[in-house]
């Protein structure tokens, strides 16, 4: 329950967050992208004041044994920066620019009730359904191949 | 529409730093939409329930500083449905490729120090910039 109630606060910051910052406008987010034109560097300061923030109290909070309201920290197993990494970096780097819209400002948008940010996520979802069959298609046909 | 607004951009992204603070403190998670949207529609009971409650706050936290604020900002949306639906495309799969997009690697991952988050955030920061520069300095559009 406590995790559920923790969530939704979150969410609600984070959504406020992308709001306030004007990071639901797609404009600013191109803007930001314009490094040759009429650039703004808004969306520096975005990510600077959150990395400021997460930067000091993940230091903190990461010392402790285990969080308030769970067994225990799951973090990113680290891992690799290999092909999979870059690749798919990529392939969003050029749809966050074709549309201004990463995954949380887009889904956030939704509270503006606008036809244009729903088509956007539902094909978002769409994007990731099929990499999860990709993914699928590739884990299964690998043990095949190797026997 | 001002151009370049400071103070918003920090206070707003305070915010967020405090949000995925919030999430990594009492759940151990970290505050990544892209995840937390996959893991939404594919995880099972109580793993899908968090992250569904974390997007309703999401659009919520949208909704509440349009509603408290005379002058939250509007939001027009130019790209045409075709450039709307490749692009949904293209950050959907490649963010699960990835295994993270702006907030995961950008803001989580890096307070980690995490050289794949670091990677990956000069990567799509690059191709993002590639993209407009070739949409609005070469194609004109």
């Amino acid at each position: 329950m406590q995790r559920r109630i923790v969530a939704l606060c979150a969410g609600i910051l984070f959504g406020a967050g992308l709001t306030i910052s004007q990071m639901v406008n797609p404009q600013k987010v191109t803007d930001f992208l314009d490094f040759f034109g009429r650039w703004d560097p808004s969306l520096a300061l975005v990510m600077g004041s959150a990395l400021g923030v997460t930067l000091i109290f993940f230091r903190v909070i990461l010392r402790r044994k285990n969080p308030l309201f769970a067994g225990e920290f799951q973090l990113p197993r680290g891992g690799r920066i290999d092909g999979r990494l870059i690749g798919g970096s990529a392939l969003f780097g050029v749809g966050w620019g074709l549309a201004g819209y990463c995954p949380g400002p887009a889904v956030a948008s939704l509270g503006y009730g606008l036809w244009q940010s729903v088509l956007f996520v539902v094909a978002m979802v769409v994007g990731m359904a099929l990499w999860e069959r990709q993914r699928q298609k590739v884990a299964s046909a690998v043990p095949r191949y190797m026997s | 529409m001002e151009h370049f607004t400071p103070y918003s951009a920090l206070l707003g992204g305070a915010l967020i730093g405090l949000s995925a603070s919030l999430l990594l403190l009492a759940s151990g998670r970290i505050a990544g939409i892209a995840g937390i949207l996959g893991g939404a529609l594919s995880s099972p009971g109580e793993e899908r329930s968090w992250r569904v409650l974390f997007l309703v706050g999401l659009i919520g936290g949208c909704l509440l500083v349009r509603t408290v604020s005379a002058d939250a900002v509007t939001v027009s949306i130019t790209a045409s449905p075709f450039l709307l639906v490749l692009a949904g495309l293209l950050v959907g799969y490649g963010t699960r490729q990835a295994n993270g997009c702006t907030s995961g690697h950008g803001v989580c991952g890096i307070a980690r120090l995490s050289p794949r988050s670091i990677v990956a955030t000069l990567t799509f920061m690059a191709s993002g910039a590639a993209t407009v520069f070739l949409m609005r300095h070469v194609l004109g559009a």
